[in-house]
């Protein structure tokens, strides 16, 4: 056990977990933030992405003291009110079936559209081909993330 | 407008009360649809009459309905509210949906599956919403001393044209809720619809995109510890002797190791009552990674077990089942079939004289398709939570029959059945996987051990490994053509590990003379359970390749073979019981050969067709294929649905849309094979899922337009979808494929 600081959704705290514990544990049950999703465990099926910085990372792999100074973003803070372009696109197109994947879904195309405002169906298919999604609304995704990138457009 | 009774065996299945603070309650049984249903309403009676649904408005005029169906992606939260709002005359805008989690007694008999949800609800919704509807009405007419024949409704208000008067539905509310319940009340008709067929956003829509803990993974209590199970690693084998208890009793977060028993050896099972393994090892403590640490380090002696019996009381009546000894193999699994395909089988269907039409047929063509065993790999590990104590019991989870399995915990815990009160978490996928209700016993009884409230989660190795799988089959069909080339005789042998995927009355039974089906069995001790269109998903695999090799050697295209074959259906239909309408099949065919503009050509695409129906609807399917980096891709598919009136039309898209993303995925990819008892895939790193960029760059959905009562759609555009990719890889390809999963 060791205390770890961190910036999760901009706030700064500290957790007493055992160093290797994935970053998506600590969220999850120790934060009390669970829309981050556990799927798989070992970073196969995006369900647990969350933004490091500005990078859509796997949560489930991730030890949190590799996280160090970098800021956390969850799904809880990509927006207060769920009007993040890619949330508001999301509902628009009315993508989820299940949903538990979504969250998972909707942070790494987040991160797309940060890196890549405008993004090529090969760059969102690179960008999404981590993240499974076992109702098959692979085609609303890749919609909502166009849709999300024209709602964005200056 | 239709003219409906509101009582069934001289019993009511509406019930109207007060609501505290002035309002109306109307209580209804969302089941009583099912005795529209062929063979009636199934016994006991009584325990279908039990209320089981409401709608609550309050004297403020809020409108609350309740959805009592589990939730697992198929939208019913939505839709099913939609008929009720329709018939109320409400504004969509008004109502508030909510799941029946916290009426253990009253909610009895939910069920989500088979692709029956909207079926079974729609009739008995309409009734209730239109009666709901009657009774404001009478209201007012009683309030404004005018008759109620004069009364209209829209959108939530009351009117009386001729004196001008006014009221909305909360103003009338309390009055309703006095007056007695009409024998009999008119539902729309269905041109005045004006929710139900217009499309409506997931009530759970922001919830979802927001991440709010809505899954039984997401569940918390105060005072709750973890815990996880460790199963054997193969079918075949048991639990033998925890190793080192004590050792990893003392890693950081754990509390207990310990063994549970989840059904005792004498108990009689219900059909849905699978369950790989009676006997666990149990490691609990503070927090999923350091019981995920513990297990890795548990050492557990298992054994090889012997032949068991256990006594199953399904829909096929009570039985004893002996689980056989062994650990198999998938290509012990392959050859078991293949020599038993060669032994008589069971006759399940025989017309004409199929013996004699072979001997003397100038041409045969047979040809033998396989599949293989199948896990679901819902996205959302199973997991269930249990607070079990000495006088009651509380579940939350996922599940698609809570009902079923009240009776299983009640029998284990040796509490009354109205003392378990089963919540509804939304599910994290289900396809048929959570029918079967083992986690919901194994959290229970580890709590009734603990005596704390409990949270187990499966790993995803966990999950996949687990068993109740779709069950690997294979099928040999057999055509006779005599020697003008027609097709005089049809032939279908088909079984599987431990099931025969036969339906011997679909088509194309009914339009060959000559007709047999066989089917044949093989034990197992690998457990399989219903996966999205059971049966069906392989069948219509291996008939609709078929018969694509069939016309193609009779020199027919594809889709006027089997119009023709369905015109002979529908004039002069061979034997009995042929459970499809030859028309509606056409129907279909028809709708996607003119949307697909089939018969053209385009340089560089490969089509193949395929139409199947399956849960009371008619689904076909053109798939356009192209090479991409090398490699055969699904690039555009056509479909054409008649599932009759659709109720959320872009949910139901959506919902065809993932079915045949689903099915392109388990055609190319999906494969549980087995060596020595043991599944050789575990996660996803080894077990192939369709990805983002493997799905179609476009899927067009179209509806059949009728008037038709709804049926069933998540699961009927699934199936079709293997032979269409089949028949298109043929002629991208040139070679025919009859294994599962197609390796390209």
């Amino acid at each position: 056990m060791a205390a770890i600081s961190l910036t999760v959704n901009g706030k700064k705290l500290s957790v007493d977990v055992d160093p290797k514990t994935p970053l998506l544990w600590v969220l999850r049950e120790h934060l009390n933030l669970v829309g981050t999703k556990f799927g798989c465990g070992m970073a196969q099926c995006g369900a647990c992405t969350v933004h490091l910085g500005d990078a859509a990372v796997r949560s489930c792999s991730l030890p949190v003291s590799a996280v160090g100074s970098q800021s956390v973003t969850t799904i809880e803070g990509l927006s207060a009110a769920g009007d993040h372009p890619v949330q508001k696109a999301w509902l628009e197109l009315d993508v989820a079936q299940c949903g538990y994947c979504q969250t998972g879904q909707i942070m790494s195309a987040a991160a797309l559209l940060k890196r890549k405002p405008q993004p090529t169906d090969a760059d969102i298919e690179s960008a999404m081909n981590g993240n499974i999604c076992r109702c098959g609304t692979y085609l609303r995704i890749r919609a909502a993330i166009q849709k999300a990138a024209s709602i964005s457009k200056p | 407008m239709t003219q409906v009774k509101n009582t069934m065996n001289r019993r009511s299945f509406l019930k109207v009360s007060s609501l505290t603070g002035g309002g109306m309650l109307l209580s209804f049984n969302w089941f009583a649809g099912y005795a529209a249903l062929p063979g009636g309403l199934p016994d006991p009676v009584k325990e279908w009459m039990e209320l089981n649904s409401y709608i609550k408005i309050t004297k403020a005029g809020e409108v609350l309905l309740m959805s009592p169906n589990p939730e697992f992606g198929s939208n019913v939260k939505t839709s099913m509210p939609m008929i009720l709002a329709d018939e109320l005359d409400i504004d969509w805008k008004q109502v508030v949906v909510e799941q029946a989690d916290f009426y253990p007694e009253r909610f009895d008999r939910q069920f989500t599956g088979g692709s029956q949800g909207i079926r079974s609800g729609w009739k008995p919704l309409r009734k209730a919403g239109a009666t709901a509807r009657q009774m404001l009405v009478n209201a007012a007419a009683q309030t404004w001393n005018v008759p109620a024949g004069e009364i209209t409704t829209e959108a939530g208000m009351l009117m009386h044209v001729a004196s001008g008067k006014k009221a909305g539905y909360g103003e009338m509310a309390a009055l309703a809720a006095t007056l007695p319940v009409p024998k009999e009340v008119r539902t729309k008709a269905i041109k005045d619809f004006d929710i139900i067929g217009r499309s409506q956003k997931n009530v759970e829509g922001e919830n979802i995109v927001m991440g709010k803990p809505l899954f039984g993974m997401d569940f918390q209590r105060e005072g709750m510890v973890m815990a996880m199970v460790v199963h054997p690693p193969s079918f075949g084998m048991k639990l033998g002797a925890i190793q080192n208890a004590a050792e990893v009793k003392k890693m950081p977060g754990v509390k207990e190791v310990f063994t549970i028993q989840t059904l005792k050896d004498d108990y009689e099972r219900n059909g849905f009552d699978t369950t790989s393994w009676t006997e666990l090892v149990v490691i609990a403590g503070s927090t999923t990674w350091e019981l995920m640490q513990a297990k890795k380090a548990l050492k557990v002696q298992w054994e090889k077990a012997q032949d068991t019996q256990v006594v199953v009381n399904g829909w096929g009546g009570k039985k004893t089942v002996t689980i056989p000894a062994g650990l198999e193999s998938s290509e012990g699994h392959l050859a078991a079939m293949q020599a038993r395909a060669k032994q008589p089988a069971r006759v399940l269907r025989k017309d004409g004289d199929p013996e004699a039409a072979f001997a003397r047929a100038a041409k045969i063509l047979e040809r033998t398709y396989t599949c293989p065993f199948l896990a679901h790999n819902c996205m959302e590990p199973v997991n269930c939570f249990a607070d079990v104590r000495s006088d009651r019991a509380e579940i939350y989870g996922p599940t698609q029959a809570p009902d079923l399995i009240r009776n299983t915990l009640a029998a284990r815990l040796g509490l009354p059945k109205e003392k378990i009160q089963v919540n509804l978490a939304r599910m994290g996928g289900g396809f048929g996987l959570r029918a079967y209700g083992h986690h919901m016993v194994e959290a229970a009884v580890i709590s009734q051990h603990l005596q704390l409230p409990v949270k187990m989660i499966y790993t995803r190795e966990d999950d996949m490994t687990y068993g109740i799988y779709r069950p690997a089959y294979m099928a040999t069909y057999r055509a006779a053509l005599d020697e003008k080339g027609q097709l005089i005789a049809l032939h279908i042998n088909g079984g599987g590990v431990p099931e025969s995927p036969i339906h011997e009355n679909r088509f194309p039974a009914g339009a060959v003379d000559n007709y047999l089906a066989e089917g044949w069995e093989i034990d197992s001790n690998i457990t399989i359970g219903a996966f999205r269109a059971p049966r069906s998903n392989f069948n219509a695999a291996a008939e609709q390749s078929f018969l694509d090799e069939l016309a193609e050697l009779m020199g027919k295209d594809p889709i006027d073979f089997r119009l023709d074959l369905l015109a002979r259906a529908k004039k002069n239909p061979v034997g009995k019981n042929n459970d499809y309408d030859a028309d509606r099949y056409a129907g279909v065919l028809e709708l996607v050969r003119e949307k697909s503009g089939w018969g053209k050509t385009t340089p560089g695409v490969h089509r193949g067709v395929s139409a199947y129906f399956c849960h009371n609807s008619y689904v076909a399917e053109v798939v356009d294929m192209v090479m991409k980096n090398g490699k055969p891709w699904v690039q555009k598919v056509h479909a054409a649905v008649d599932c009759g009136i659709v109720i959320n039309p872009d949910a139901a898209a959506n919902m065809c849309e993932g079915a045949i993303v689903d099915a392109i995925g388990n055609a190319f990819y999906g494969e549980l094979p087995f060596k020595e008892g043991a599944p050789q895939k575990n996660n996803f790193h080894n077990y192939r899922m369709i990805r983002n960029g493997e799905a179609p760059k476009s899927i067009e959905v179209h509806f059949v337009q009728n008037e038709k009562d709804p049926t069933g759609l998540g699961e009927p555009p699934f199936p079709p979808m293997f032979a269409a990719v089949a028949n298109a890889l043929y002629k991208a390809t040139k070679k025919r494929y009859y294994k599962q999963p197609f390796a390209v």
